[in-house]
């Protein structure tokens, strides 16, 4: 049957992305939320997480390629990105975020490029598999399922 | 008009103004360019506002962070937990809600106030000194979240009377406990000295701890410069 083909590729999917890291249990809490009366929630902390982190990647790119390099700046930037992907249980992201932290902290110009641009690898990554997530919820729930309950 | 309104999201639990009856202690309520959508007003609330002396079981919280995310993060938490909420960007934008600066004249009757530590211009420290400064809001509990466990913020966000000091990313089982800080007028006196004192007791025994002893602490040597 579709559907159970479906949720069987959502809690794969699902399961995966928590033990490669990818997601901590925040993103469980996030799950928890989404209810009847928050059907969308997930969706729409997704879509805020991309453009606000955008946002932030745009303002990382431009203030290391502005001379000389203000790395308050951009620790604070980092920061704000720390927090967001927190926030959502990017596990992974965050993890650059705090290294980021050490480079700007010790206003290493090498370190901070390098982060940057393993944080947008990352970020592109971690997004398109919540794309993915999000796709297969659709899918589901327009064939009829409904959503597997996570442990 | 107000520029406010673009960033001042309004729970919807909110009556439309024309179901108000006499404006009582609960709330008054003069929305301007108000982004209220539509809403049924429950049998409870219609109570509170209509005949004063009721017990007002709805809680109102203010939710304070300048990051777009933590605040639909804690406004979906708050609600979830059947608070009515209103979620600021600002330490400035709260004491517009709160009604200190006044300028539209929005009063709220706010029970609890949640705000986060990191925000540019004022921080949430500020904001908690400001509200004790009032006397008028002097009594509203507040709560400070933060991303990072620094000691010593901690514990001048608990000397300065924030009831307790929650570390991010803020959990259900967070937001639940909440309730404990917020008492019915009568017992107010009461309830936030031994929570007081609660607090101070916990932090003094628990070095670093936060209050709540179930969550790792994040040993942090950065500290960020608000």
């Amino acid at each position: 049957m579709e559907v159970l083909r479906l949720q069987q590729q959502l809690i794969e999917l699902t399961n995966s992305l928590f033990q490669e890291g990818f997601l901590d249990d925040q993103f469980t809490q996030l799950q928890m939320l989404q209810d009847a009366n928050n059907p969308d929630f997930i969706q729409e902390v997704v879509t805020l997480f991309a453009e606000d982190s955008e946002r932030i990647l745009a303002e990382l790119t431009k203030t290391l390629e502005t001379e000389p390099i203000d790395f308050k700046r951009i620790d604070a930037y980092v920061h704000q990105f720390k927090g967001s992907s927190s926030s959502i249980g990017a596990q992974r992201v965050k993890a650059v975020c705090v290294d980021f932290r050490a480079y700007a902290e010790t206003e290493n110009r090498e370190g901070c490029c390098q982060a940057l641009q393993q944080i947008k690898q990352e970020f592109f990554l971690i997004k398109s598999k919540l794309e993915a997530l999000l796709q297969l919820e659709q899918q589901i729930l327009a064939a009829g399922g409904s959503l597997p309950v996570m442990e | 008009m107000a520029s406010i309104n673009e960033e001042f999201e309004v729970s919807k639990a909110f009556p439309p103004l024309e179901d108000l009856g006499r404006s009582g202690p609960c709330a008054t309520m003069f929305l301007e360019n108000s982004e209220v959508t539509s809403h049924t007003v429950t049998k409870s609330h219609q109570e509170a506002f209509v005949n004063p002396t009721s017990e007002v079981t709805e809680v109102h919280v203010l939710a304070v962070d300048d990051s777009v995310l933590d605040r639909k993060m804690i406004e979906t938490l708050l609600r979830n937990s059947s608070y009515k909420v209103t979620t600021v960007d600002s330490g400035d934008k709260a004491l517009e809600v709160l009604g200190i600066e006044g300028s539209l004249g929005l009063q709220f009757n706010i029970s609890l106030i949640i705000t986060d530590y990191c925000m540019p211009g004022m921080t949430g420290y500020d904001l908690l000194k400001r509200v004790k400064e009032t006397s008028a809001l002097k009594e509203i509990p507040v709560v400070i979240m933060s991303s990072e466990n620094v000691p010593n913020r901690i514990q001048r966000c608990l000397e300065e009377g924030a009831k307790e000091f929650i570390m991010k990313p803020v959990k259900l089982t967070d937001v639940e406990r909440l309730k404990l800080h917020i008492s019915s007028p009568q017992m107010s006196c009461h309830v936030d000295q031994s929570s007081k004192l609660c607090n101070k007791r916990k932090f003094a025994s628990e070095g670093c701890e936060t209050q709540n002893t179930g969550r790792r602490t994040r040993p942090s040597g950065l500290t960020v410069v608000a």
